[in-house]
């Protein structure tokens, strides 16, 4: 099966002589729901802007759908739809205008234009602000208002960079339900974000990019797998002076009503519980410490500089 | 693109530039109007009265030509400057760039904006002499050619002046500084055959002489210069800044990384 997006040994070095990417591969197959993944300055914007022709690579492929942008960059924009990070439409053009404008640019007849306008506008909820100019919008709004830009030529491949960054959390869930729904009608989708817990929840497979170089590329799921220890909050219904004995698990006391505790792969939860239940301590509620991914995250960044650190 | 769909999105690209000026008339249409009517009215009217015949026509009928290529030229240089740096500095020249529309669409798609410009801004100051002057157009084909040209040769300008632009400052620049003085020094308000040799022969190095002339001889028929040299050095300017803005372009010079 030809891949959404194929990358191979994709180089940028700037002119300042900075190596932004050192040679990144991985694919992206259709349908999916991927994650590209890193710390500020790691690379994710600059491959999305090699991608979208914003960014000239030093080396490498790219290639969207099949179609190499070596050869035919057109027909390869055509299939693809970007949401940057940064607000970047005109300030001042109304709403309407911007997201109809866009499809005159892939070449849309005006009326097939100000149809899908209508369309994306109603489905992100925008269409009320159609005839608002861009500047009086929220940061939420804008940030749909980018998305509905993005979607107007339909692409099959839908890049966003940082979608919901400053976007208070019930919106950020709408934004979820509106991409899940995008995502099942068949356009392939490719999320950065810094919010481990929207790629956790979306995204089924991921690639982990830092300082130009690819750490990790495989499915959510067998990330997790790797997961050695997991680290919990629990909290006491009665107060407790000094941590008490948790039978072979490590932890500590962090106020009088809730206790961390760390639990390596392989241990039982059930163990630690009639350890507890044994002393007379009674659990009322228990959370992850961190998002599970996040744990991970930090972990993979962590082992890859160390690593850089032994060299 | 197929042809069809480049002209959807070169049309596309028109509109908005239509638009955007038409939406900030007072900034766009309505200066160059205020200004040129002051000038009929202070050249012209006042002043020139007491100048007398300039070329074989009263002052004022000399003048007008002049005054009109001046409004063209300026207002389709500042329209693309302006808009093809505000797109940059707004970032959403970036619509443009990702989408498949090809550059040199994207370049006469800006070009054309500021040609609209200038010919409606052309137009009305053209109305407004007519209350200070009867204009008979003597060669009307011509006259329409050249006005339509160096509002092609001065967007191309200003489009090229956009991509170097890094502030709003760079964009004031060489209309301050190199397009106001070629233009007064370009034979609106006089006839080079007042000056002596030298400064003849330097005022045939300024490139709007040519163009003030070619429109001066379409509508009085009269000129200084060889009009057939003002289309070829045009047309050859036109051609030289369209390759160059083009090479700008897919080179991505200061529009991408």
């Amino acid at each position: 099966m030809t891949a959404a997006l194929s990358i191979k040994n994709l180089q940028k070095t700037y002119d300042n002589g900075f190596q932004a990417l050192k040679g990144i591969s991985f694919d992206v197959q259709p349908g999916d729901f991927f994650a590209l993944l890193g710390p500020n300055g790691a690379g994710k914007s600059t491959t999305i802007g090699i991608i979208c022709s914003l960014v000239r690579k030093t080396g490498g492929n790219v290639s969207i759908f099949g179609i190499d942008i070596d050869k035919d960059f057109p027909a390869a924009k055509q299939m693809l739809g970007v949401v940057p990070q940064e607000f970047n439409f005109s300030q001042f053009e109304k709403v309407y205008d911007i997201v109809c404008t866009q499809g005159g640019f892939y070449g849309m007849p005006r009326k097939l234009a100000e149809e899908r306008t209508e369309k994306y506008l109603k489905q992100l909820g925008l269409w009320d602000k159609r005839d608002t100019q861009a500047r009086m919008l929220s940061g939420g709004m804008k940030r749909r208002l980018m998305i509905a830009r993005a979607l107007i030529h339909e692409p099959q491949l839908l890049i966003l960079d940082e979608p919901t960054a400053g976007v208070d959390i019930e919106l950020r869930r709408s934004m979820w339900t509106f991409l899940e729904e995008i995502n099942r009608q068949g356009t392939t989708i490719i999320l950065t974000t810094h919010y481990l817990e929207e790629a956790e929840s979306l995204c089924r497979n991921i690639a982990i990019i830092d300082k130009g170089d690819i750490v990790e590329n495989t499915s959510i799921k067998s990330l997790l797998k790797t997961l050695n220890r997991e680290t919990f909050i629990l909290d006491s219904s009665e107060a407790l002076s000094t941590c008490p004995d948790l039978g072979g698990y490590s932890g500590r006391l962090i106020d009088e009503h809730c206790l961390e505790v760390t639990v390596e792969k392989g241990q039982s939860l059930t163990e630690l519980f009639a350890a507890l239940t044994k002393q007379g301590v009674t659990i009322t509620s228990m959370r992850n410490r961190a998002n599970r991914l996040e744990e991970l995250f930090v972990s993979l960044l962590a082992e890859d500089r160390k690593g850089e650190g032994d060299q | 693109m197929n042809s069809i769909t480049m002209w959807t999105s070169f049309t596309t690209i028109l509109r908005r530039e239509v638009r955007r000026f038409t939406r900030i008339w007072p900034q766009t249409l309505v200066p160059p109007v205020i200004t040129m009517s002051l000038y009929f009215v202070i050249f012209g009217s006042l002043i020139g009265s007491r100048i007398g015949e300039m070329g074989g026509f009263s002052y004022m009928e000399f003048v007008v030509p002049g005054l009109i290529m001046m409004a063209v030229i300026t207002n389709s240089y500042s329209n693309v400057a302006s808009s093809f740096y505000s797109a940059k500095f707004q970032r959403n020249v970036e619509e443009l760039l990702v989408s498949p529309t090809p550059n040199w669409v994207i370049m006469a798609g800006y070009v054309l904006g500021g040609v609209a410009r200038g010919l409606i801004v052309g137009l009305v100051v053209t109305l407004i002499a007519l209350f200070f002057t009867d204009l008979s157009v003597q060669h009307l084909w011509l006259t329409v050619s050249i006005v339509f040209l160096a509002a092609v040769l001065f967007s191309l300008a200003g489009f090229i002046n956009a991509i170097f632009a890094n502030s709003f400052d760079d964009i004031s620049i060489i209309p301050t500084f190199v397009l106001t003085p070629l233009t007064y020094l370009g034979g609106v308000f006089y006839s080079i055959e007042l000056l002596s040799p030298f400064w003849q022969g330097l005022s045939k190095l300024n490139p709007v002489l040519y163009m003030v002339n070619a429109f001066r001889y379409g509508v009085l028929g009269v000129s200084d210069i060889n009009v057939a040299w003002a289309f070829v050095g045009v047309l050859v300017f036109v051609a030289l800044m369209f390759a160059w803005g083009l090479h700008l372009m897919t080179h991505g010079k200061r529009l991408r990384h």
